[in-house]
């Protein structure tokens, strides 16, 4: 995504928009960056290639960036360095506590947990990323074309976004993968459908900011038609929102995954996964295995924290 | 005003007339067969026809929605598969317990996150502010059984101090039930306190930069008196609405919370009805949530729009 970086509009004059969102009363944010908080960065965040750099001076920058590029070396290699087969039962050593032999300890199988944590990271750093590009490029879509048509077109679509909104994310996913079942397209199509709305949500409310700028009617008296003014002239001044709201939902992914895992319908054992070995192993809480649940807890804490850090400094580089 | 309420309850109850479209075919969505599911893999074909025919699943879809929404009409919630008699005792137990829950929650996070946005306002830009501001964005997006698991290892496991499971029993005092219910609260306010912060934090930046505030100082308030008589009041507006939309997931996301910690709660309800196929169970669990948050909403809208003025008379939405 980095790669892409959007250029300034020609005609726009830099928005005197304060960069720290002033709220829109009405506003309801249900994800973090919320609708106005893109619109900010939509109006102020004129990115430019020097703009990106300052993302190297940022500290919080590097400590995301380091963990996250630390699970990706797990997911990519990390069945070459794991210390013991991930899968291998060795049922005289089940439930053994952390030791020199077993750093992380093993689970009620017998299973080495360090080598699981490890590459347990695959198949979350495969679906996340995936399912995030599939909702950022529907919500981009479907918010364009409901901040620019306005009208009946918004307010149908925008009252069904709201019914959808009504339900809890995670309900709606497990209803869906209840009825597609779970394989790993099938959850990265759910995540990605699920976070669609929220994203649109999002890029509706930027693309109004940029409709009252000169260059849209500009672009439409000379004769640009409404999927080139939508995707020529105004998507490239979004983007930066759109590019905050892929990093944030990015970590909201994780979460999602993980909670899916957890509540049996994530991957399926025996893959290694760090939802679905919590759920495997929670019940060993009271008896004492807190190793079996505390260190993939902390894998998928470091991993969404790495995930925040990154889109907190993309945020603060493109709203300075 | 009058004419404000009127759209606004409008579009609630055209809110709520898609969610319940929505609900029941989502429902449909789920494959296997209720009655299968109910009697068991050994049960004969026969047996299951019969119990389809009893339920009323063999007719067609559009009948099934009409009758069903005609009993919601009426106050009617339907009648469990899986346990053949009505589910609005079962909601309302269910209901009761996630609010107690949500109550406990709410009123822990909402002084905590208002007070953390307003000091990372008032320290814009700095340390303090990026502290606040990054903690809570990360503590928003673990999710709650990562920090619940934290939760029960030290203070349940290792400490001693509190139980691991939320329901005090039967009978159990209001102290007990209290106790028991501080370390499943906790995930949720982790949760919720990145969005109270981060709402309260824009607010009170928005207003400190306003022209009344810049009066006030230039007049020569001591720095307290602007902050609590000028800033603060003004600076909360937007925090209502969020802690309103916030509501349907206490109600409803408590999914997680309360399967890790066998709570009786709304998301366990919904939970078990989902994997026993219990339609109407699992539908009007979601509805009720549903409700929750779009009354919610329509609240926090109307309390905003008392609270200022300048809303009313245009300008929103």
């Amino acid at each position: 995504m980095s790669g892409s970086v959007p250029q300034p509009a020609e005609s726009a004059v830099p928005s005197p928009v304060d960069p720290v969102a002033p709220v829109a009363p009405l506003d309801r944010t249900g994800g973090y960056l919320g609708a106005t908080g893109a619109a900010a960065v939509a109006a102020a965040g004129r990115a430019t290639p020097t703009r990106w750099r300052l993302l190297l001076r940022r500290p919080t920058f590097y400590v995301g960036a380091g963990i996250l590029l630390f699970w990706v070396v797990c997911a990519v290699f990390g069945y070459m360095f794991a210390p013991y087969n991930p899968l291998a039962q060795q049922l005289l050593l089940n439930n053994t506590a952390p030791s020199a032999a077993h750093w992380f300890g093993t689970d009620p199988l017998g299973r080495d947990l360090l080598s699981r944590v490890i590459t347990g990271a695959r198949d979350i750093l495969i679906i996340t990323p995936l399912a995030t590009i599939l909702a950022t490029i529907l919500g981009t879509a479907l918010g364009l074309a409901m901040g620019y048509i306005g009208g009946a077109f918004d307010a149908v679509v925008g009252r069904i976004v709201e019914a959808f909104l009504a339900i809890p994310f995670v309900i709606v996913a497990f209803m869906f993968v209840v009825a597609i079942g779970h394989s790993l397209v099938g959850i990265t199509i759910i995540i990605g459908l699920v976070f669609t709305p929220l994203i649109a949500r999002t890029v509706r409310a930027a693309v109004q900011v940029e409709r009252s700028m000169d260059y849209v009617p500009a672009a439409r008296l000379l004769g640009e038609n409404s999927g080139r003014v939508m995707f020529a002239e105004i998507l490239p001044n979004v983007l930066p929102a759109v590019l905050v709201e892929f990093t944030v939902r990015l970590g909201y992914a994780v979460f999602a995954l993980a909670t899916l895992s957890f509540l049996g319908f994530g991957i399926a054992p025996p893959t290694p996964d760090w939802g679905a070995d919590i759920q495997a192993n929670y019940i060993g809480l009271p008896a004492g295995y807190w190793w079996q649940t505390l260190f993939p807890a902390l894998a998928i804490a470091t991993l969404v924290t790495a995930v925040i850090l990154i889109a907190d400094s993309v945020e603060q580089v493109l709203a300075s | 005003m009058a004419t404000f309420l009127l759209k606004r309850l409008g579009l609630m109850v055209l809110t709520l007339w898609l969610l319940t479209v929505l609900v029941f075919f989502a429902g449909q969505v789920l494959p296997g067969d209720p009655a299968r599911a109910t009697l068991g893999n050994l049960a004969a074909p026969s047996a299951v026809q019969a119990l389809d025919h009893q339920l009323g699943v063999d007719r067609p879809l559009l009948t099934r929605y009409l009758s069903w929404f005609g009993g919601l009409l009426h106050g009617d919630l339907g009648k469990s598969y899986s346990y053949q008699t009505a589910v609005e005792p079962f909601i309302r137990a269910a209901l009761i317990n996630s609010v107690k829950l949500a109550v406990l929650a709410f009123v822990i996070v909402v002084p905590l996150g208002i007070f953390g946005g307003v000091i990372a306002a008032l320290y814009a830009g700095r340390a303090t502010d990026r502290t606040i501001s990054v903690t809570g964005l990360s503590l928003s997006t673990v999710p709650e059984f990562v920090s619940g698991i934290v939760l029960i290892v030290i203070f349940g496991v290792e400490l001693k101090w509190l139980p691991v499971t939320a329901s005090a029993g039967q009978g159990a005092s209001a102290l007990q039930q209290f106790r028991h219910l501080i370390l499943p609260a906790i995930p949720l306010v982790f949760v919720l306190f990145g969005y109270i912060a981060r709402m309260a934090r824009a607010g009170t930046i928005d207003v400190l930069n306003s022209d009344y505030t810049r009066t006030a100082v230039l007049k020569g308030l001591p720095r307290r008196t602007v902050i609590r008589r000028h800033v603060l009041r003004n600076s909360l507006l937007p925090t209502i609405t969020v802690i309103a939309t916030q509501t349907g997931y206490l109600i409803g996301g408590l999914i997680v919370v309360e399967t890790l910690f066998n709570y009786q709660g709304l998301g366990n309800l919904i939970y078990k009805a989902a994997l026993a196929h219990d339609f109407p169970m699992l539908e009007a669990g979601v509805l009720i949530i549903g409700i929750v948050y779009v009354v919610a909403t329509l609240i926090a809208d109307v309390l905003l729009t008392l609270l200022n003025p300048r809303l009313r008379l245009g300008g929103s939405q």
